[in-house]
């Protein structure tokens, strides 16, 4: 069995052994009420195998959400940690508060944003360019099971092994063989790897998508905007995550089998790492923050009932912050030592970035300037959104000086600068389309009021929880602190401490509001697929749209194209048509699980299993190539019957 | 441009078995050479870096070619276009990191200047 034994259930601290229970036991209760409710075989025929881009995407969403209360764990117990830990040890043990910032930093990239960011765009990218799926639906569910399965190891680590020490960053010399012996790092390596090529895949699957599935007439320049930031996202996932996959097994390969990339001792260089790492580092923010960029861009005109401000400069910004962002991958290592030319060149790169993006705000600003304005949960999120992340740019482009970073590298002045970008900017995003959308996928609406409520807990928990790590960078507090002996630190992390329990609130507002929005769903009903008065093709078909999206694929003529449909007299549809989709598929999950196990047997060296599962992948993917593209049809009887019951 | 349901990455000319197959022996030829070089010894490191830099640079045209059919000929215009932005990108990664890497180089480790050989102790 490798070098799994009893010694790898964590029996060294309470805390983590509590932490395993919760997750077994969170895992026990959910299949239990699987089984309970008799859902086994629904869940597997209607969702599992499934390979249609809105149950694929729904399941993506689920995912982040489990993921971000995990990681909404970690951050809570980092600050009461930091809260408590003046002069003295606080609660937490160095090697599992060490394991807390790295799991925190890696859930939240990789299996809170990511999975919410692609499932966003999976549901609703195909709808607004009115296709029927995406271009290649299989290799869209084997995506989901890759990152599904990096997430299970993620999850596995805090109840076998541990995890790893050395951050989200894992940088060698510390992450290497010699000083980081354990699995910790493994897990880290094997969960991000693995979901990081379901990502390329995505990548490669939308880009395929918006060139070639868009509905006729639709050129490019009358796409949505959320279909352009989608597509410029992809496009860099496609180019940036093959940086990430690389240094990984790189790193893989000097840990399990001696090679020394990153070793100095043999002629690697660790430097290298950094390197390879932020050249994929830099544009994954990007990746993350363009998407919800597109969706503050459909609330704002939708919520403005106009249309949007500078659709032109929107697009172009969007362009040159996807391409800019490959040139500044140096601003995360300025003080490794390059020469000041060097720091400059891409310190001024850096700060070149805020003037698309400052195109951006003023775009939405001016969308709103003399808009008829519903502020509505979605635009909460949105305003919030504006006002906070002008701050987080500000203290980037202070960041961008080199000499001022300097001063500011590895300081918690960073950890407020990326919170006060990623927050506001990715999280806030995919809570204004979460709850703009959610009516779309499921028929009835979120709960208004308490949407409202979960912002202003998280809009002031926010600020409560970031703004004094701003102060403290100055102070001198160094990032990932396990305790300290600066008393006049200590009122600003009780304070964050406090900010995050206001986060807490709102999570725990976004739990109650679905809730409340299920049990009133008949009262929150509705009938007519465009509950927000919405501008774009998704808002055209049903709520649910149906398996097939839309009856007859539609024909667009402008921008707003659902907008343009409302105000022109409706033709009569011509007859239905029979519809061909693909059929669901059970090679995908089994694929995610043999990936999983592949992961797992890696990490432990168990190398007959690696080598058994590793074989079941590779018959996998031939057998389902063999079997080819199988399809069903929905005829046009029964299309008929599901328009006719429709109005 | 506007979006049609055939693919575009479809090829007047459709692939064939021998263009796969001469795709594949070439690419084989091209990954042995360098592993050659490295294995055998007995070239500079300069010589080693230069053929692993110009059989990675061919390999690369060679799967373009025959793996993906792409060709200035036939190619529709926005492949084209795909390939010149990953042709920048490539450009912007590559020198980006050997401008990064050698400045480091040069700025901390002085002793070994442009002599790139290392100790080899484990
Ligand atoms: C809103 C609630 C959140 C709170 C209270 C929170 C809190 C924290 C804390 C206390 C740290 C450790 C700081 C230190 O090193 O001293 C941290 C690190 C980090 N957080 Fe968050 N965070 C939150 C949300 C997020 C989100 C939404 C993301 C990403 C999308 C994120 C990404 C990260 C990353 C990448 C790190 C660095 C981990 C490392 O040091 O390796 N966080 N966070
Ligand atoms: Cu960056």
């Amino acid at each position: 069995m490798g070098r799994l034994n009893w010694d790898a259930l964590p029996f060294y601290s309470w805390v983590a052994f509590t932490g395993a229970l919760v997750t077994v036991g969170g895992g026990l209760l959910v299949v239990a009420l699987i089984l309970y409710k008799g859902w086994t075989r629904k869940l597997w025929t209607d969702w599992l195998t499934t390979v249609d881009h809105k149950k694929i995407g729904i399941m993506y969403i689920v995912l982040a959400m489990v993921m971000l209360l995990r990681g909404f764990i970690d951050a809570l117990m980092m600050r009461a940690q930091q809260a408590i830990a003046m002069g003295n040890e606080g609660y937490l043990p160095p090697e599992h508060f060490d394991q807390i910032f790295s799991s925190h930093g890696t859930i939240m990239i990789f299996f809170m944003a990511m999975p919410f960011l692609t499932g966003l765009i999976n549901y609703v990218m195909p709808l607004q360019i009115g296709a029927r799926d995406v271009a290649f639906p299989f290799l869209n569910a084997v995506s989901f099971f890759m990152t599904a399965a990096g997430a299970v190891l993620m999850l596995l680590s805090l109840v076998i092994g541990v995890f790893s020490t050395a951050g989200w960053t894992g940088y060698p010399p510390y992450s290497g063989a010699q000083y980081s012996p354990g699995v910790g790092v493994d897990y880290w390596i094997w969960s991000v790897m693995i979901s990081g090529i379901g990502t390329t895949l995505s990548g490669v699957n939308f880009v395929t998508t918006i060139m070639t599935q868009r509905a006729p007439g639709m050129r490019l320049m009358q796409m949505p905007m959320f279909v352009w930031t989608a597509l410029c996202s992809s496009i860099l996932m496609v180019f940036a995550f093959p940086a990430l996959t690389v240094v990984t097994m790189m790193l893989a390969l000097d840990r399990t089998f001696g090679f020394h990339f990153f070793t100095n001792a043999a002629g690697g260089n660790q430097m290298q790492y950094a390197n390879l790492f932020w050249m994929w580092g830099h544009p994954e923010v990007y990746i993350l923050i363009l998407p919800a960029f597109g969706v503050f861009s459909e609330v704002v005109s939708v919520f403005s009932s106009k249309r949007l401000f500078g659709y032109v400069s929107m697009v172009w910004a969007t362009m040159a912050i996807a391409v800019l962002s490959f040139t500044v991958w140096l601003h995360h290592f300025f003080t490794m030592g390059s020469s000041a030319n060097v720091n400059a060149a891409f310190g001024i790169a850096t700060m070149i970035i805020a003037i698309p993006t400052g195109v951006k705000v003023f775009d939405w600003l001016f969308t709103m300037y003399r808009g008829r304005i519903r502020i509505t949960s979605p635009m909460l999120w949105t305003m919030g959104f504006m006002v906070t992340f002008g701050i987080g740019g500000m203290t980037g482009v202070l960041l961008a000086i080199p000499a001022a970073d300097y001063v500011m590298h590895n300081t918690t002045f960073l950890v407020a600068h990326f919170h006060n970008m990623l927050v506001p900017g990715a999280l806030f995003g995919f809570f204004a389309g979460y709850m703009y959308w959610f009516p779309k996928a499921f028929g009835f609406q979120l709960s208004e009021v308490w949407g409202k409520r979960a912002f202003w807990f998280w809009f002031t928990g926010f600020y409560c929880a970031f703004m004094p790590l701003y102060a403290l960078g100055f102070m001198g507090m160094s990032r990932r602190m396990e305790h300290y002996d600066v008393a006049t630190w200590q009122p600003y992390l009780i304070f964050a401490c406090f900010g995050a329990v206001l986060v807490l609130l709102g999570i725990i507002c976004l739990g109650i509001q679905l809730w409340v929005s299920v049990r009133d769903r008949v009262a929150l009903a509705d009938t007519t697929g465009d509950p927000w008065d919405g501008r774009t093709l998704e808002w055209a078909t049903s709520s649910p749209p149906p398996e097939y999206n839309f009856a007859h694929i539609p024909d667009v003529s402008d921008l707003d194209a659902f907008y343009e449909m409302k105000q022109t007299a409706r033709t009569a549809p011509a007859p239905y048509e029979d519809i061909h989709l693909p059929a669901s598929s059970v090679y995908a999950p089994l694929m995610g699980v043999a990936a999983a196990i592949f992961g797992f047997a890696v990490i432990w060296w168990i190398w007959w299993l690696a080598a058994l599962s590793l074989a079941a992948l590779v018959a996998l993917t031939i057998a389902r190539n063999v079997t080819g593209e199988p399809h069903v049809t929905i005829h046009a009887a029964e299309v008929a019957k599901i328009e006719g019951a429709r109005t | 441009m506007s979006a049609s349901h055939t693919s575009p990455t479809a090829n007047p000319q459709s692939p064939t078995y021998t263009g796969y197959l001469t795709g594949y022996v070439l690419a084989a030829v091209l990954s042995v050479i360098p592993f050659g070089a490295v294995m055998l010894g007995g070239l500079s490191t300069h010589a080693v870096m230069v053929i692993i830099g110009l059989t990675a640079l061919i390999q690369a045209a060679v799967q373009l070619k025959y793996f993906l059919h792409i060709d200035f000929k036939h190619s529709p215009k926005e492949n084209l276009f795909a390939l010149a932005f990953a042709v920048v990108l490539v450009v912007l990664m590559i020198g980006g990191s050997l401008w990064i890497v050698s400045d480091l180089n040069a700025r901390m480790m002085p002793a070994m200047g442009a002599n790139m050989e290392m100790p080899q102790e484990l």
